[in-house]
């Protein structure tokens, strides 16, 4: 029988290996089925892999800043699965505990449990040492829980968003951005999947440390209405996720095809009105 | 497109590396650090595939930091490097390669200063000056934006200003 105390004194960082370990006390020959063995013989070249159905991206577009009022988390909902929208109000953005949120961007799947080993290590990690680990201590422990499966099919590249103490008065927001091929890199701004160069290209501009915090809002819509617009693999609609040191707090979901009528309203409305003043000066000449 | 560059003087080392990390073709940080403080005298600088590198560099930091806790005095520089170049070359026909490239650079009380030349095939060479990557700036396709520079001498390591240097 498995015991719970056992359970509490692993470490994460042998979490791809557990049935490895366990499996090699009882029968080092024993032959493990694809299915019941977690996969600690890849990313080795002898392994038998799944092959991958479709070429994979990072279909999406998330974005995360830091300013003057804490971090900024937002992304798109689309979950396109091969030029097929599989699920147009996907969640991109999790929250973690109350004061960490991490986008995801890569295979749904593996975001999604990634995710919810991370909050749990990062829980027991609070019951073990009695405080919660920071932003870029837990940045460092999903990377190194994701280094066994670097080189296997396995995506997953989020950023990380959260407020921590440094000292008795003093919070701090911290941003780091991990991804599955090892890359773990500290900053103030990010934007990942295949929609993020559009998205840098209105946040390089606007972002900075100064913004108020409706404006970082507008911002951060705007870089992902943008991005939506252009690639087809993100669209739908957009989640934004604000975090300062009382914790996340999240934005009702908005429909960016509201967004894109309304801009092409005032696309006509500036129209007619420049058209007006055309005439008016015509009529003016003659 | 990364760069790494050492040059040995007679009573320093001078080295400098890019300050891009990057994504594909996306720069997702314009001010990154690739020199990694071995000891008060020995800097790693490391390129190379994504996660390999920092885990890589870290590893062996940890390791020369340990050895000293352990001994009471730090490993010199020659020391580092074969220590470092034995662990590349025991991973290199494992089933976890590391893919990165590496110049030490320290100097030694006895010794004087010293650059070491490592690659991902855990070669080394002790040399005068050695370089990884392309640094060129007027006839290279692509620009690196700024670089870090930093000075071993025996008073320790002290950083210089950083150079961003744009197409002329």
């Amino acid at each position: 029988g498995y015991k719970v105390s056992e359970y509490l004194d692993e470490s994460p960082i042998q979490f791809g290996q557990i049935s490895a370990i366990q499996s090699a006390a009882v029968s080092s020959e024993e032959p493990c089925s694809a299915s019941s063995c977690l996969p600690y013989s890849l990313p080795f070249a002898s392994s038998q892999s799944v092959p991958p159905p479709f070429p994979m991206s990072h279909g999406t577009t998330t974005l995360a800043f830091i300013f003057q009022g804490g971090v900024l988390a937002a992304a798109d909902t689309r979950s396109s699965c091969s030029g097929l929208v599989a699920c147009p109000a996907s969640q991109k953005v999790l929250p973690i505990h109350s004061h960490l949120v991490g986008t995801t961007s890569g295979t749904s799947a593996d975001c999604a449990l990634w995710k919810r080993i991370l909050a749990r290590e990062l829980r027991l990690y609070q019951l073990r040492h009695g405080r919660r680990l920071s932003t870029g201590g837990a940045a460092k422990l999903l990377s190194h829980m994701l280094h066994p499966f670097k080189g296997t099919e396995l995506c997953v590249a989020a950023t990380l968003c959260g407020c921590e103490k440094t000292s008795e008065i003093c919070e701090e927001e911290n941003l780091v951005y991990v991804c599955s091929d090892g890359t773990r890199l500290k900053g103030t701004l990010f934007s990942v999947g295949s929609g993020s160069p559009y998205a840098y290209s209105i946040l390089d501009q606007e972002v900075h440390w100064g913004l108020t915090v409706n404006k970082a809002v507008s911002v951060a819509r705007e870089a992902v209405y943008r991005a939506t617009h252009r690639d087809a693999y993100s669209g739908n609609c957009v989640d934004v996720f604000h975090v300062t040191s009382k914790g996340w707090t999240r934005r009702n979901r908005e429909d960016l095809k509201e967004e894109y009528y309304r801009e092409k309203e005032r696309q006509k409305q500036e129209g007619r009105g420049r058209k007006q003043k055309q005439e008016a000066t015509l009529s003016v000449k003659t | 497109m990364e760069y790494l560059v050492g040059i040995q003087g007679p009573d320093f080392v001078l080295v400098a590396a890019d300050n891009v990390a990057a994504s594909s073709i996306i720069q997702m940080k314009h001010d990154y650090d690739k020199m990694f403080k071995l000891s008060e005298k020995i800097l790693l600088l490391c390129v190379g595939e994504a996660g390999d590198t920092v885990q890589f560099a870290e590893y062996i930091q940890k390791n020369v930091q340990l050895y000293k806790m352990r001994n009471g005095y730090e490993l010199s520089p020659a020391a580092a490097a074969n220590f470092t170049r034995k662990n590349l070359a025991d991973y290199l026909r494992s089933r976890t390669p590391y893919h990165v490239n590496l110049l030490l650079a320290g100097y030694d009380e006895t010794d004087g200063p010293g650059l070491y030349y490592m690659d991902y095939l855990s070669s080394l060479a002790k040399a005068p000056f050695a370089a990884h990557g392309y640094g060129l700036n007027k006839r290279f396709i692509l620009n690196l934006p700024s670089f870090t520079v930093r000075v071993i001498d025996k008073e320790g390591i002290h950083d210089l200003e950083n150079l961003t240097l744009g197409a002329k």
